[in-house]
Parts: C-alpha cells; sequence; structure tokens
C-alpha cells in the first residue's frame, strides 16, 4: 500500500541520504507507519494516564443510570450496572496493552534464546527445538491459548502466560531462519577464528544482526496478542469483572444489543483501532528497515 | 514424488508425537490433585479410587502416557465428564456443523480475496490497490467476534433480515440451514479473505514480470487473457497451497464466531468444555486439531505436486 506514495521513476532523495538518516526518512515517508505510530501512541498515553484523568470510578455503580446513552456527564454512556463506560474503557487500555507488550516480552525472551541456540549449533539441538516449535505451531494459536488457559484458570496474567506460549514458536523459527542466514557471513567466521567464546559471538555479532525482523515481528505480534486477550476476555478466561476489559465488557454488550448498543461500539472500534496501529507501524517498520525492499 | 511423500510423513510423525506429549502434559497444569477435579463436589473415596485406576495415576508418568496415547489411538480419548459421552463421539456430532460454516466462509473468502488480490496486484501502485490494502489491513485489524456483534445488530436487530443465531441441519431445511450459517459465515470468511488476498496479490505480482506474461502480451492477446489464463493460472499453485494452511485460522476463529452467534459446532464445545471443567474434551480438541493441522500441511504439499508439473520430475 505504501507504493502508492513512492515515485518508481524519480531518483530517490532517500538513497542518497546517510543510513541513519535514511531509516527515519524512509520510516516518516510513510504516513500510514506514522500513523500507526499515533494511533498506538495515544492508547498508550491514556493507559498511562487512567489514574490521572478526571474520570470516575470504573468499577463504581449507579443504579439510578443504567444503560444510558451517551451523554454530557458520561461521554460514553453507561453499562448495565451503571459504571461509566469511558472510564471503562480507559482502564481496559492498560489491561489490553498490558496484556500486548507483556505476553510478546515473554514469547521473545523464550523464543529468541531458543532460535539463536537452534540456528546457531545446528544438528541435534536444532533437531529437537524445531519438532518442537512444529508441534507448538501445529496447535491453533487461539486453541492452544483457550487450553492453556483453561488449564491454568482463568486470568489476566495467565492469559498473558497462554499468550506468549503460544506466541513463542514464532519467534523461534524467526530467529533460527536469520541465524542460518548469517552464521556463514565473514565477520561471524573471523570472531569464532579469533577465539571469541560462542556466547560472546551470539551475543556481540549475531544477535544484533538479527533483531530488526524480530523488532518488526514484536510489533506485528503484539496486535495480534491483543486480539488473543480480548478473544479470551470475550470468552471469559482473561480479565476477570469487575476488572474492565475491553473482551469482557463486548461479551456483556452482545446481551443488550437491542437496548444499548453503545455497549458494543467503543470497546469494538477501541481494539480495532490499537490493533490497526500495531499493524501500521510494523508494516511501517518492517518497510525502513529492510535494506532490499525497493 | 513418492519419496518426498514418504521423507514428508517421516518427518511429521515426530512431531505428532511431540504433540500428544503437550497435550498429555496440559493436565498436569492443574492445580493440585487433577483427580479432585476429575471426581466432582462429592469425592467419594470408592469413586476416587475407580479413577486412580481408571487413568492409571499410581503409575509413573511415562506409563500413563503411553496408556493414554494408546486409548487414543484406538479413538478413545475419554469420557465427557458433563455428558458422560465418549470424547470422540462429541466431536463427531459437533463437526459437521463446524464443517458447514467452514466450507461457506471459505467460499466467501475466495470470493473476496481473489478478486481482490488480482485486481489489487494488475492495478499495482494505484488508487484502487490502495485502497484493496487499506481495506485488507483493517481486515487483519478488526477483531471478528465485533465484526460479528455489529452485524447481529445491523442485520438481525434494525433490519430483521437474518436470524441473530441458532442453527438448522442442512439435511432438515437447507434454505434455513444457509440463511442462519449466511452472517457467521460472512464474518469468518472476510476474517479470511485478507490474507487470502496478500497471499494472491503477491502470487500474482510474482508472475506479472514473467517472460510469458510480456510474450503473452507481446502477441496481442486481449488482457482479460493474459491475467486469467496465463498469469493467473501460474499464481494459483502458492494460493492453493496457502489457502490449506488457512486451516489454524479457520478453526480459531470458528471458536469465536460459534460463540457469538451460538452454533452448535467444535468451537462450540471447547468453549463450553472448558467452562464445564471438562478437561477430556478440551485434550482431545487440541489433540484434533493439530493433527489435523499437520494432515492439511501435508495436503497443501501434496497439492504443490499435484498443480505444478515441473516439480514431479525432479
Amino acid at each position: 500500500m505504501t507504493d502508492a506514495t513512492t515515485s518508481e521513476i524519480a531518483p530517490d532523495p532517500v538513497l542518497t541520504a546517510k543510513p541513519e538518516n535514511r531509516v527515519w526518512k524512509k520510516f516518516r515517508r510513510h504516513y500510514s507507519a506514522l500513523l500507526g505510530g499515533i494511533l498506538v501512541a495515544f492508547f498508550v498515553l491514556i493507559a498511562l494516564a487512567a489514574p490521572l484523568l478526571p474520570i470516575p470510578d470504573p468499577a463504581a455503580t449507579d443504579w439510578g443510570a443504567v444503560r444510558k446513552p451517551p451523554s454530557w456527564t458520561h461521554w460514553m454512556g453507561t453499562d448495565e450496572i451503571g459504571r461509566d463506560v469511558m472510564a471503562r474503557m480507559i482502564w481496559g487500555a492498560q489491561a489490553s496493552l498490558l496484556a500486548g507488550v507483556v505476553s510478546v516480552g515473554i514469547a521473545v525472551i523464550a523464543g529468541v534464546p531458543l532460535g539463536l541456540i537452534a540456528g546457531y549449533f545446528g544438528g541435534w539441538t536444532d533437531a529437537v527445538i524445531s519438532r518442537c516449535t512444529e508441534a507448538l505451531l501445529a496447535a491453533p494459536f487461539l486453541i492452544l491459548a483457550i487450553a492453556l488457559a483453561a488449564f491454568l484458570g482463568p486470568s489476566l496474567t495467565n492469559a498473558m502466560i497462554a499468550i506468549g506460549i503460544s506466541a513463542t514458536p514464532i519467534f523461534i523459527r524467526l530467529t533460527r531462519g536469520q541465524v542460518i542466514n548469517i552464521k556463514s557471513e565473514d565477520y561471524v567466521d573471523s570472531a569464532r577464528a579469533i577465539g571469541l567464546p560462542t556466547h560472546r559471538i551470539l551475543s556481540r555479532y549475531i544477535l544484533p544482526n538479527v533483531l530488526p525482523p524480530i523488532l518488526v515481528q514484536a510489533t506485528l505480534t503484539i496486535a495480534t496478542a491483543i486480539i488473543a486477550e480480548a478473544s479470551l476476555s470475550f470468552l471469559g478466561l482473561g480479565q476477570q469483572p469487575p476488572a474492565p476489559s475491553w473482551g469482557s465488557m463486548l461479551n456483556t454488550a452482545k446481551n443488550f444489543l437491542n437496548q444499548a448498543p453503545w455497549m458494543a461500539m467503543w470497546p469494538g472500534l477501541s481494539i480495532f483501532l490499537v490493533v490497526l496501529g500495531f499493524n501500521l507501524l510494523g508494516d511501517g517498520l518492517r518497510d525502513a528497515l529492510d535494506p532490499r525492499e525497493h | 514424488m513418492l519419496r518426498f511423500l514418504i521423507r514428508r510423513v517421516l518427518i511429521a510423525l515426530p512431531t505428532i508425537i511431540l504433540i500428544s506429549i503437550f497435550v498429555f502434559a496440559l493436565q498436569k497444569l492443574l492445580p493440585g490433585d487433577p483427580l479432585l477435579v476429575l471426581a466432582g463436589e462429592e469425592r467419594d473415596p470408592e469413586v476416587l479410587e475407580f479413577l486412580r485406576e481408571k487413568y492409571r495415576l499410581n503409575d509413573p508418568i511415562p506409563v500413563q502416557y503411553l496408556a493414554w496415547v494408546g486409548n487414543a489411538l484406538q479413538g478413545d480419548l475419554g469420557t465427557s465428564l458433563r455428558t458422560n459421552q465418549p470424547v470422540t463421539e462429541l466431536m463427531a456430532q459437533k463437526l459437521p456443523v463446524t464443517i458447514q460454516l467452514a466450507v461457506m466462509s471459505i467460499i466467501f473468502a475466495l470470493m473476496i480475496g481473489i478478486p481482490a488480490g488480482i485486481i489489487s496486484a494488475v492495478k499495482k501502485g494505484t488508487v484502487t490497490d490502495y485502497v484493496a490494502n487499506v481495506v485488507a489491513l483493517s481486515g487483519r485489524s478488526v477483531p471478528n467476534f465485533w465484526l460479528g456483534i455489529m452485524l447481529i445488530l445491523l442485520v438481525s436487530v434494525k433490519w430483521q433480515l437474518l436470524p441473530a443465531s441458532g442453527y438448522v441441519p442442512l439435511a432438515e431445511d437447507a434454505w434455513q440451514s444457509i440463511r442462519t450459517m449466511l452472517m457467521p459465515s460472512f464474518v469468518l470468511g472476510t476474517a479470511l479473505a485478507a490474507t487470502m488476498m496478500r497471499h494472491t496479490r503477491s502470487a500474482m505480482l510474482g508472475v506479472l514480470s514473467a517472460d510469458y506474461v510480456r510474450t503473452a502480451r507481446a502477441k496481442g492477446l486481449s488482457e482479460r487473457v493474459v491475467i486469467l489464463k496465463h498469469s493467473f493460472r501460474n499464481a494459483l499453485t502458492p494460493i492453493v497451497t496457502l489457502t490449506a494452511l488457512l486451516f489454524g485460522e479457520l478453526i480459531a476463529g470458528a471458536v469465536l464466531t460459534e460463540q457469538i452467534f451460538t452454533i452448535p459446532g467444535f468451537g462450540k464445545l471447547v468453549v463450553d468444555a472448558v467452562f464445564n471443567r471438562d478437561y477430556a474434551v478440551v485434550q482431545g480438541i487440541v489433540l484434533v486439531t493439530a493433527v489435523g493441522f499437520i494432515f492439511m500441511n501435508l495436503l497443501a504439499d501434496m497439492m504443490y505436486f499435484v498443480l505444478n508439473p515441473r516439480l514431479r520430475e525432479q
């Protein structure tokens, strides 16, 4: 989609710039990536500022204002037991983003070292790790997360662990492939030749070079993880009531579609926007960090 | 080709064994004694002893695992605690429902994804391409359970065109069955269409710059023939194989879709099982979907050969 903004014939001013400028310029040129960044920044800001904002307590019920449509007192309306929907939306942003970042963090911390080891050492180590990865990848992401959340017991923490474990094989496979690509490069060979210990070669020479694609994948996986958390909460396997979460809000809203459609509007719209943000950002990062494209 | 296939099956075997170990290990994640969960509220000592015997919980873990796998190979995945039915029987009952949903969703996905992919590849870099990509990206970002809820709000509540939930077996009343399934399969289908559009677009882009396409154009063939006969046919191979790999997305999507539209299928079964703490059913479903996915992978590899005669000769 970003091709539309790139002229194919005109000399590319970006290519003549210094490398560090080039990445930034390419990134900035992609308005869609910028839009993604703005969306993500907006939700992160809201989530961080939740305790400071002048909003009602997200758990405070008001039986005099049950299922009230949006108004000046309640900008996004109230829910089935009179809680302010906007306050719940803002606190829900915290749960959503936390789930996205923490579960991807788990996946990266577990997956990248395993991928490094599998790719660098090859042989039996690789065979064992790769078969395990394939086995985990065979179970559909959400099914695996549901099963793990079911056996671990429903809570936001367990949902994050479940999503993290389900996303780990993605990072193992990606890292492994990248390492195999670069481990026969001259600079790796020479590091080995001067007798550097393996852990130094892995951390100083290989890791920095495989990091960019991992960063891109992590951004895109946060998008998937946020949807997965919302799905688990929607099914009742994530954030437990009365703590607010976009997914569980949608689950309740589904029962009041006739009387209070706004209850279903906001959480879904927010999930959509924040996920779109991470997807745009990830696509933009990929274009900016990949030296081969265009 | 046969040698390649045998090799593929041999590689798949350890993966399947590992999956079975993972699925078996799931029950060890249960906090506390799984038996207390299995035995229910009463915890009659006799029942406990019976279950301990039945699940061989007095034996070492590897023996327990082998017994479990042995049973699974004979089609015995345990018994549902809720309905006392064998898990395999329960799954067999729900399967036709999900297959109908899956088939109708794939039809939607193909109808939307492939034309959109072809058009955006042919018109690469134009506004049309841009719009198609924005729509596909939105499709990837929208939580499909929300899309389902919004459609119910619009189509069922406001316009009262289609039923909001329920299921009618195809054999009972075909028309009504398709009508109730229309909205759910559209929701699931659009989610798949986004992926399919991206695959089609990149496959077409790869083909459109090929020499034979230029030759076809140089011969003066009409653009329609060039695109549909010369380009699309060659782009079809990756599209077909990738469609087989959408299986995972399809099953996961079915869980949520069935939940929203209260369709008594595979996905509803797993969610209900989770809430009823019916762990044997959850294990059975994870095992069956994972093995199903590996099978689809094999199928995709085979189709690659069938569709691409050049590979067969090697």
